[in-house]
Protein backbone atom coordinates (compact mmCIF):
# COMPACT_ATOMS: atom_id res chain seq x y z
CA UNK A 1 0.00 0.00 0.00
CA UNK A 2 1.33 3.45 -0.84
CA UNK A 3 1.49 6.26 1.68
CA UNK A 4 -1.27 8.20 -0.06
CA UNK A 5 -3.50 5.13 -0.16
CA UNK A 6 -2.93 4.57 3.57
CA UNK A 7 -3.76 8.18 4.42
CA UNK A 8 -6.87 8.15 2.20
CA UNK A 9 -8.19 5.02 3.87
CA UNK A 10 -7.42 6.44 7.30
CA UNK A 11 -9.29 9.64 6.46
CA UNK A 12 -12.28 7.62 5.29
CA UNK A 13 -12.30 5.55 8.49
CA UNK A 14 -12.12 8.63 10.70
CA UNK A 15 -14.82 10.56 8.85
CA UNK A 16 -16.97 10.77 12.01
CA UNK A 17 -14.34 12.93 13.73
CA UNK A 18 -13.96 16.72 13.65
CA UNK A 19 -12.00 17.91 10.61
CA UNK A 20 -9.09 19.46 12.55
CA UNK A 21 -8.71 16.20 14.48
CA UNK A 22 -8.49 14.17 11.26
CA UNK A 23 -5.93 16.56 9.75
CA UNK A 24 -3.72 16.43 12.82
CA UNK A 25 -3.75 12.64 12.91
CA UNK A 26 -3.03 12.34 9.20
CA UNK A 27 -0.07 14.73 9.57
CA UNK A 28 1.22 12.61 12.44
CA UNK A 29 1.06 9.33 10.48
CA UNK A 30 2.44 10.99 7.36
CA UNK A 31 5.45 12.20 9.35
CA UNK A 32 5.94 8.73 10.80
CA UNK A 33 6.03 7.18 7.33
CA UNK A 34 8.37 9.89 5.98
CA UNK A 35 10.79 9.40 8.88
CA UNK A 36 10.95 5.68 8.18
CA UNK A 37 11.53 6.24 4.47
CA UNK A 38 14.30 8.67 5.30
CA UNK A 39 16.12 5.81 7.01
CA UNK A 40 16.07 3.85 3.77
CA UNK A 41 12.89 1.83 4.29
CA UNK A 42 10.76 1.53 1.14
CA UNK A 43 7.40 3.28 1.08
CA UNK A 44 5.54 -0.04 1.07
CA UNK A 45 7.48 -1.39 4.08
CA UNK A 46 7.19 1.89 6.00
CA UNK A 47 3.39 1.83 5.64
CA UNK A 48 3.38 -1.85 6.63
CA UNK A 49 5.27 -1.06 9.86
CA UNK A 50 2.61 1.45 10.90
CA UNK A 51 0.02 -1.32 10.93
CA UNK A 52 -3.40 -2.24 9.62
CA UNK A 53 -5.61 0.77 8.84
CA UNK A 54 -8.78 -0.85 10.19
CA UNK A 55 -7.08 -1.70 13.50
CA UNK A 56 -5.78 1.85 13.82
CA UNK A 57 -9.22 3.30 13.07
CA UNK A 58 -10.99 1.12 15.63
CA UNK A 59 -8.35 1.94 18.28
CA UNK A 60 -8.74 5.67 17.65
CA UNK A 61 -12.54 5.53 17.70
CA UNK A 62 -12.58 3.53 20.93
CA UNK A 63 -10.37 6.16 22.60
CA UNK A 64 -12.42 9.18 21.48
CA UNK A 65 -14.90 10.29 24.17
CA UNK A 66 -18.52 9.60 23.24
CA UNK A 67 -19.50 13.25 23.76
CA UNK A 68 -17.10 14.35 21.01
CA UNK A 69 -18.60 11.91 18.50
CA UNK A 70 -22.13 12.99 19.37
CA UNK A 71 -21.24 16.65 19.07
CA UNK A 72 -19.74 16.09 15.63
CA UNK A 73 -22.77 14.06 14.54
CA UNK A 74 -25.40 16.59 15.54
CA UNK A 75 -23.46 19.57 14.20
CA UNK A 76 -25.17 20.72 10.98
CA UNK A 77 -22.96 20.06 7.95
CA UNK A 78 -24.00 23.38 6.40
CA UNK A 79 -25.63 26.52 7.72
CA UNK A 80 -29.43 26.87 7.50
CA UNK A 81 -30.97 28.68 4.57
CA UNK A 82 -33.23 31.68 5.19
CA UNK A 83 -36.46 29.85 4.33
CA UNK A 84 -35.50 26.98 6.60
CA UNK A 85 -35.07 29.35 9.52
CA UNK A 86 -38.44 30.98 8.75
CA UNK A 87 -40.07 27.56 8.58
CA UNK A 88 -38.40 26.54 11.80
CA UNK A 89 -39.72 29.61 13.61
CA UNK A 90 -43.22 29.41 12.09
CA UNK A 91 -43.42 25.73 12.93
CA UNK A 92 -42.15 26.21 16.46
CA UNK A 93 -45.65 26.05 18.06
CA UNK A 94 -45.92 22.54 16.64
CA UNK A 95 -42.43 21.04 16.97
CA UNK A 96 -41.63 22.75 20.23
CA UNK A 97 -44.76 21.46 21.95
CA UNK A 98 -44.15 17.99 20.49
CA UNK A 99 -40.60 18.07 21.84
CA UNK A 100 -41.84 19.09 25.29
CA UNK A 101 -44.45 16.31 25.16
CA UNK A 102 -41.74 13.79 24.26
CA UNK A 103 -39.58 14.89 27.17
CA UNK A 104 -42.62 14.81 29.45
CA UNK A 105 -43.37 11.22 28.44
CA UNK A 106 -39.80 10.08 29.07
CA UNK A 107 -39.74 12.00 32.33
CA UNK A 108 -43.05 10.59 33.59
CA UNK A 109 -41.88 7.10 32.63
CA UNK A 110 -38.89 7.59 34.95
CA UNK A 111 -41.12 8.97 37.70
CA UNK A 112 -43.46 5.97 37.51
CA UNK A 113 -40.61 3.46 37.66
CA UNK A 114 -38.96 5.17 40.58
CA UNK A 115 -42.30 5.57 42.41
CA UNK A 116 -42.67 1.79 42.35
CA UNK A 117 -39.22 1.43 43.85
CA UNK A 118 -39.97 4.13 46.39
CA UNK A 119 -43.22 2.48 47.53
CA UNK A 120 -41.45 -0.88 47.85
CA UNK A 121 -38.90 0.69 50.17
CA UNK A 122 -41.70 2.48 52.04
CA UNK A 123 -43.36 -0.89 52.77
CA UNK A 124 -39.96 -2.18 53.86
CA UNK A 125 -39.54 0.69 56.32
CA UNK A 126 -43.10 0.18 57.60
CA UNK A 127 -42.41 -3.51 58.23
CA UNK A 128 -39.26 -2.60 60.13
CA UNK A 129 -41.25 -0.12 62.23
CA UNK A 130 -43.91 -2.81 62.92
CA UNK A 131 -41.22 -5.15 64.15
CA UNK A 132 -39.74 -2.66 66.60
CA UNK A 133 -43.13 -1.41 67.82
CA UNK A 134 -44.38 -4.99 68.17
CA UNK A 135 -41.45 -6.01 70.34
CA UNK A 136 -41.69 -2.84 72.41
CA UNK A 137 -45.48 -2.99 72.99
CA UNK A 138 -45.40 -6.72 73.75
CA UNK A 139 -43.04 -5.96 76.62
CA UNK A 140 -45.37 -3.21 77.81
CA UNK A 141 -48.32 -5.65 77.77
CA UNK A 142 -46.39 -8.41 79.54
CA UNK A 143 -45.16 -5.89 82.11
CA UNK A 144 -48.77 -4.86 82.76
CA UNK A 145 -49.68 -8.51 83.34
CA UNK A 146 -51.58 -9.00 80.07
CA UNK A 147 -49.51 -11.95 78.88
CA UNK A 148 -51.76 -13.27 76.11
CA UNK A 149 -52.08 -10.08 74.01
CA UNK A 150 -48.40 -9.45 74.74
CA UNK A 151 -47.33 -12.76 73.21
CA UNK A 152 -49.72 -12.21 70.31
CA UNK A 153 -48.13 -8.87 69.50
CA UNK A 154 -44.65 -10.32 69.92
CA UNK A 155 -45.56 -12.98 67.35
CA UNK A 156 -46.83 -10.31 64.99
CA UNK A 157 -43.61 -8.35 65.45
CA UNK A 158 -41.48 -11.36 64.58
CA UNK A 159 -43.70 -12.10 61.56
CA UNK A 160 -43.04 -8.52 60.37
CA UNK A 161 -39.32 -9.07 60.89
CA UNK A 162 -39.47 -12.13 58.64
CA UNK A 163 -41.30 -10.21 55.94
CA UNK A 164 -38.82 -7.37 56.39
CA UNK A 165 -35.87 -9.64 55.64
CA UNK A 166 -37.58 -11.29 52.66
CA UNK A 167 -38.69 -8.02 51.14
CA UNK A 168 -35.25 -6.47 51.65
CA UNK A 169 -33.73 -8.78 49.04
CA UNK A 170 -36.66 -8.12 46.72
CA UNK A 171 -36.24 -4.35 47.08
CA UNK A 172 -32.50 -4.57 46.49
CA UNK A 173 -32.87 -6.68 43.35
CA UNK A 174 -35.62 -4.42 41.99
CA UNK A 175 -33.57 -1.26 42.60
CA UNK A 176 -30.50 -2.73 40.93
CA UNK A 177 -32.56 -3.96 38.01
CA UNK A 178 -34.13 -0.56 37.46
CA UNK A 179 -30.73 1.12 37.73
CA UNK A 180 -29.38 -1.24 35.06
CA UNK A 181 -32.40 -0.56 32.88
CA UNK A 182 -31.87 3.19 33.24
CA UNK A 183 -28.22 2.85 32.21
CA UNK A 184 -29.13 0.67 29.23
CA UNK A 185 -31.71 3.19 28.11
CA UNK A 186 -29.12 5.98 28.29
CA UNK A 187 -26.70 3.89 26.23
CA UNK A 188 -29.46 3.13 23.74
CA UNK A 189 -30.08 6.83 23.29
CA UNK A 190 -26.33 7.40 22.74
CA UNK A 191 -25.98 4.67 20.12
CA UNK A 192 -28.96 6.18 18.33
CA UNK A 193 -26.84 9.33 17.94
CA UNK A 194 -23.62 7.88 16.60
CA UNK A 195 -24.51 4.56 14.98
CA UNK A 196 -23.82 1.06 16.23
CA UNK A 197 -20.31 0.60 14.89
CA UNK A 198 -18.82 3.51 16.81
CA UNK A 199 -20.10 2.54 20.25
CA UNK A 200 -17.92 -0.51 20.91
CA UNK B 1 -1.89 -4.70 33.83
CA UNK B 2 -4.43 -2.27 35.26
CA UNK B 3 -5.30 0.24 32.50
CA UNK B 4 -5.03 3.34 34.71
CA UNK B 5 -1.64 2.24 36.03
CA UNK B 6 -0.33 1.43 32.56
CA UNK B 7 -1.53 4.76 31.19
CA UNK B 8 0.35 6.62 33.92
CA UNK B 9 3.50 4.62 33.29
CA UNK B 10 3.44 5.20 29.53
CA UNK B 11 2.99 8.94 30.08
CA UNK B 12 6.16 9.05 32.16
CA UNK B 13 8.01 6.90 29.59
CA UNK B 14 7.27 9.41 26.83
CA UNK B 15 8.27 12.31 29.08
CA UNK B 16 11.55 10.53 29.82
CA UNK B 17 12.17 10.09 26.10
CA UNK B 18 12.11 13.88 25.57
CA UNK B 19 13.67 14.78 28.91
CA UNK B 20 17.19 15.58 27.73
CA UNK B 21 16.40 17.04 24.33
CA UNK B 22 13.37 17.73 22.18
CA UNK B 23 12.42 14.75 20.05
CA UNK B 24 10.01 13.76 17.29
CA UNK B 25 7.46 10.96 17.00
CA UNK B 26 9.48 8.28 15.23
CA UNK B 27 12.58 8.89 17.36
CA UNK B 28 10.54 8.59 20.56
CA UNK B 29 9.24 5.19 19.43
CA UNK B 30 12.75 4.07 18.45
CA UNK B 31 14.30 5.25 21.72
CA UNK B 32 11.69 3.43 23.78
CA UNK B 33 11.74 0.26 21.72
CA UNK B 34 14.40 -1.63 23.78
CA UNK B 35 12.26 -1.05 26.87
CA UNK B 36 8.68 -0.91 25.67
CA UNK B 37 6.94 -1.40 22.32
CA UNK B 38 4.45 1.32 21.55
CA UNK B 39 2.23 1.73 18.51
CA UNK B 40 1.90 5.04 16.68
CA UNK B 41 -1.75 5.38 17.69
CA UNK B 42 -0.91 4.93 21.36
CA UNK B 43 1.92 7.45 21.13
CA UNK B 44 -0.35 9.99 19.46
CA UNK B 45 -2.91 9.73 22.24
CA UNK B 46 -0.25 10.10 24.93
CA UNK B 47 1.46 13.08 23.25
CA UNK B 48 -1.92 14.79 22.89
CA UNK B 49 -2.77 14.15 26.54
CA UNK B 50 0.61 15.45 27.71
CA UNK B 51 0.26 18.54 25.53
CA UNK B 52 -3.22 19.34 26.85
CA UNK B 53 -2.08 18.93 30.45
CA UNK B 54 0.89 21.25 29.84
CA UNK B 55 3.65 18.66 30.31
CA UNK B 56 5.07 19.30 26.85
CA UNK B 57 4.88 21.82 24.04
CA UNK B 58 4.90 21.14 20.30
CA UNK B 59 6.99 23.11 17.82
CA UNK B 60 6.96 22.51 14.10
CA UNK B 61 10.32 22.81 12.37
CA UNK B 62 11.53 22.25 8.85
CA UNK B 63 13.47 19.10 8.20
CA UNK B 64 14.71 17.93 4.79
CA UNK B 65 12.17 19.95 2.86
CA UNK B 66 9.18 18.91 4.95
CA UNK B 67 7.73 19.78 8.34
CA UNK B 68 8.33 17.78 11.45
CA UNK B 69 6.82 18.20 14.91
CA UNK B 70 9.24 18.38 17.82
CA UNK B 71 8.10 17.77 21.37
CA UNK B 72 9.69 19.82 24.15
CA UNK B 73 9.30 18.94 27.81
CA UNK B 74 8.06 21.70 30.13
CA UNK B 75 8.88 22.40 33.74
CA UNK B 76 5.65 20.63 34.68
CA UNK B 77 6.73 17.60 32.68
CA UNK B 78 10.04 17.44 34.53
CA UNK B 79 8.16 17.72 37.82
CA UNK B 80 5.95 14.82 36.75
CA UNK B 81 9.04 12.60 36.26
CA UNK B 82 10.34 13.54 39.72
CA UNK B 83 6.92 12.85 41.26
CA UNK B 84 6.87 9.48 39.50
CA UNK B 85 10.18 8.51 41.12
CA UNK B 86 8.76 9.24 44.56
CA UNK B 87 5.53 7.40 43.79
CA UNK B 88 7.51 4.42 42.62
CA UNK B 89 9.33 4.16 45.95
CA UNK B 90 5.92 3.97 47.59
CA UNK B 91 4.79 1.29 45.17
CA UNK B 92 7.96 -0.73 45.85
CA UNK B 93 7.35 -0.64 49.57
CA UNK B 94 3.78 -1.81 48.99
CA UNK B 95 5.15 -4.59 46.79
CA UNK B 96 7.53 -5.60 49.55
CA UNK B 97 4.66 -5.73 52.02
CA UNK B 98 2.46 -7.79 49.67
CA UNK B 99 5.16 -10.35 48.92
CA UNK B 100 6.23 -10.51 52.57
CA UNK B 101 2.72 -11.72 53.46
CA UNK B 102 3.08 -14.45 50.86
CA UNK B 103 6.50 -15.52 52.21
CA UNK B 104 5.08 -15.69 55.74
CA UNK B 105 2.27 -17.93 54.55
CA UNK B 106 4.66 -20.23 52.72
CA UNK B 107 6.76 -20.83 55.79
Amino acid sequence: MSKQEFLDRLRKGLSGLPEYDIEERLTFYSEMIDDRMEEGVTEEAAVGEIGNVDDIVSQIVSEIPLSKLVKEKVKPKRSFRAWEIVLLILGSPIWFSLLIALFAIVFSFYIVIWSVIFSLWAVEVALGACFFTGIFSSFVFIFQGKALPGIGILGFGIFCAGLFILLFFGCKEASQGILLLTKKMALGIKSWFIGKEDVK
Amino acid sequence: MDIQLKRGLLDVCVLAAIKNEASYGYKIIKDMKPYIEMSESTLYTILKRLEVSGMLTVKTAEHGGRLRKYYHITHMGLQRIEAFKDEWKEIMSIYEFVTKEEDDNNE
